[in-house]
């Protein structure tokens, strides 16, 4: 696992952007050859989002070849409320980008049946990346921990029995099939979940320890979340800086993978 | 998938949405606003069509509640070719953003109202024209003190309410609005009932005091006829039909107010939008003269000379109809007040589909509501095209 450490979350949002235009770019998506990628919800990809619609607008990439998969939604919350993932995806990115909205897949909250909705998705994004070794958990019915209810009521007026208590999840092993990963994460909030997930063990407690063990898994950071990393930690990747440039630069991602 | 066609996308413009001016797409299929979110995720589909517009606001339909005519055309005279009339300036309101209106019959004799009214029907607005809401029927049941432009010898008393407002029009079906003054003996019971049928009933023309306008409400109004024109002036001790601006009266009073840089005073529109914001409507008052040079013209029985766009009954100093289609309106009404893009624009289209209790489908931009709108120019605000139920009726050159 590589650790890009990058000064904010702006320059997070931009590295990104960039390292999705890369990928997108070499991999040269038309009929018949789709790239394929999960997409986050939430505060931190926001300014990814914003700086790949910039450059959409600005001609350097189309998303009309490209298929996208979202990593959760809600159970029971309607599509149009503003708290759901539906709408953070429409407005946050799908509107504003050339995607063929049969090929941007959000998992559906309110399915008659969400068994049968999770292997729909499953089956999808099998259908969309060819088989995956199975590893643990896959796309699933997760019921939200009381702390994450506790976190989200302040979007549903403060009001915890608004919060869905049920969510519809891809599952870390369905990650773990994909052919490559980024997280990003940024704040001084989350120095404690980037340092459970590069310092210690794989560890069920901090899912994204798991991706420690994917063969191409990049996770950006900004310096505030690194502040409960061993100076160490934090030396060795940021010696890396100008390896993890190339990254988004014109190099073929073949040649990317003898970077560490 | 069921296809349906005529799916289109206005892209990269502001839209009037929620009484804020935001930078947002319109989509629209059908005749209709519609949620291109649950056409995303449900149908699937894009859009058939994309229309780039680039340095433009969209804004809901105009709709002028208030004209008496336009392009030589005289509704209250003009009994010949009642329809030729009535299409000629449909079809020429278009250019200024106008996609509704009620064609203005003021003070007339029953023989014109009996060869004219029956051939201004309500229709739906296409290339040909905007749509025609109903009659507003300014008169003869107003006050001689207060008769502005109209004919004295042909003003008429509501004696026995609802039986002599039908002797005198004939059949209402083609009417919307009718104003009166509420001092009238009659009146009140002729407001109820004109009310009860669903016609509108605003308050003009009229010596009327607060007590009495009041009263006009409570039994059915809820409109002010051409604001601080042809009613008392505002007295402190007794406020007269302005005083309903600020009365504690249950429902929101709307009131026109024409502002063509002549009828009303800058001062008197901050007065009227600073009183009472929501009730505000522009309306035009327009008439024969509008899109013509100075001249002579007439409003109904009424020879009126246009100097310098002002229009004067003729050898007298009495103003009358304005020449400012609403378009310009709009752009005086601004500058004037200070005001609100925003506001300015939804005074001359959601407020008036309030007062014509027609906002659920006009006057917004929201999804399900009908697809009339007006593609403005973001600076200057000048019509670049025209759109009634989906389709484009009206493109500047």
């Amino acid at each position: 696992m590589r650790l890009i450490i990058l000064e904010d979350a702006d320059a997070v949002a931009e590295w990104a952007a960039r390292f999705v235009l890369q990928r997108i770019t070499e991999f040269a998506p038309g009929p018949g050859r789709r790239f394929v990628m999960g997409l986050p919800t939430g505060g931190t990809p926001l300014g990814m989002y914003r700086r790949l619609i910039d450059f959409h607008r600005q001609g350097r990439i189309s998303f009309k070849y490209v298929t996208t998969f979202n990593m959760d939604e809600y159970v029971g919350l309607p599509r149009e409320h503003p708290e759901s993932y539906h709408y953070y995806m429409w407005n946050e990115f799908f509107k504003h980008i050339d995607i063929d909205p049969a090929q941007a897949h959000v998992l559906n909250g309110n399915a008659p049946d969400l068994v049968a909705e999770c292997q729909r998705f499953e089956d999808l994004i099998k259908e969309a990346g060819g088989p995956g070794s199975s590893l643990v958990s896959r796309t699933r019915i997760k019921t939200l921990a009381y702390d994450t209810l506790e976190a989200n009521k302040r979007f549903f007026g403060n009001d915890i029995s608004k919060v869905p208590a049920k969510a519809l999840t891809v599952g870390v092993g369905t990650v773990m099939d994909a052919k490559e990963v980024m997280i990003l994460i940024t704040g001084a909030h989350k120095a404690l979940a980037l340092a459970k997930a590069v310092e210690e063990g794989v560890n069920h407690m901090w899912t994204v320890s798991a991706f420690q063990q994917h063969p191409q898994a990049v996770l950006v950071c900004d310096d505030d979340a690194t502040l409960e990393l061993r100076v160490k930690t934090v030396k060795y990747f940021k010696a890396l800086s100008d390896e993890h440039q190339r990254m988004i630069e014109q190099v073929s991602v073949e040649h990317q993978r003898v970077v560490h | 998938m069921k296809s349906k066609s005529g799916l289109t996308r206005f892209h990269n413009c502001y839209i009037l949405r929620n009484s804020q001016i935001i930078k947002e797409d319109l989509w629209i299929r059908d005749g209709v606003i519609i949620d291109p979110e649950e056409i995303f995720y449900e149908e699937q589909v894009g859009a058939d069509v994309t229309v780039r517009c680039d340095d433009v606001i969209i804004a809901p339909g105009f709709i002028d509640i208030q004209i008496n005519g336009g392009w030589g055309v005289d509704f209250s005279y003009d009994q010949e070719n009642v329809k030729g009339g009535i299409q000629k300036v449909a079809k020429a309101l278009l250019a200024h953003g106008v996609t509704s209106f009620c064609p203005t019959m003021v003070t007339s004799d029953k023989e014109k109202y009996k060869k004219i009214l029956p051939q201004i029907i309500k229709t739906q607005g296409n290339k040909e024209g905007a749509t025609i809401l109903g009659v507003h029927l300014e008169g003869p049941f107003i006050s001689l003190a207060k008769k502005g432009a109209h004919t004295e010898e042909l003003i008429r008393n509501p004696d026995k309410g609802l039986d002599t407002i039908e002797e005198m029009y004939g059949s209402l079906d083609n009417t919307i609005i009718v104003t009166l003054a509420p001092e009238l003996p009659g009146a009140l019971s002729a407001i109820k009932s004109l009310s009860n049928m669903g016609i509108k009933v605003a308050l003009g023309h009229t010596s009327a005091s607060l007590a009495q306008s009041e009263e006009g409400v409570k039994n059915g109004a809820n409109l002010i006829t051409h604001l601080f024109n042809a009613m008392l002036p505002f007295h402190h001790r007794d406020p007269g039909l302005v005083g309903l601006l600020t009365s504690t009266t249950e429902k929101q009073i709307y009131y026109g107010i024409i502002s063509d840089g002549i009828h009303t005073h800058p001062a008197a529109l901050r007065i009227a939008c600073r009183t009472n914001r929501e009730g505000l409507i522009l309306v035009s008052d327009a008439f024969a003269a509008m899109g013509l040079q100075d001249g002579s013209y007439r409003i109904g029985p009424q020879h009126v000379t246009v100097e310098n766009g002002r229009a004067f009954i003729t050898g007298t100093k009495t103003l009358c109809g304005s020449t400012s289609a609403l378009d310009e309106c709009v752009k005086i009404f601004k500058e004037a007040t200070d005001c609100s893009l925003e506001y300015a624009l939804e005074a001359a289209s959601l407020h008036p589909a309030k007062a014509l209790g027609i906002d659920y489908k006009k006057g917004k931009l929201n999804f399900g509501y009908d697809a009339d709108f007006v593609l403005l120019h973001a600076k200057s605000l000048d019509v670049k095209s025209t759109w009634i139920a989906g389709e484009c009726v009206y493109q500047s050159s």
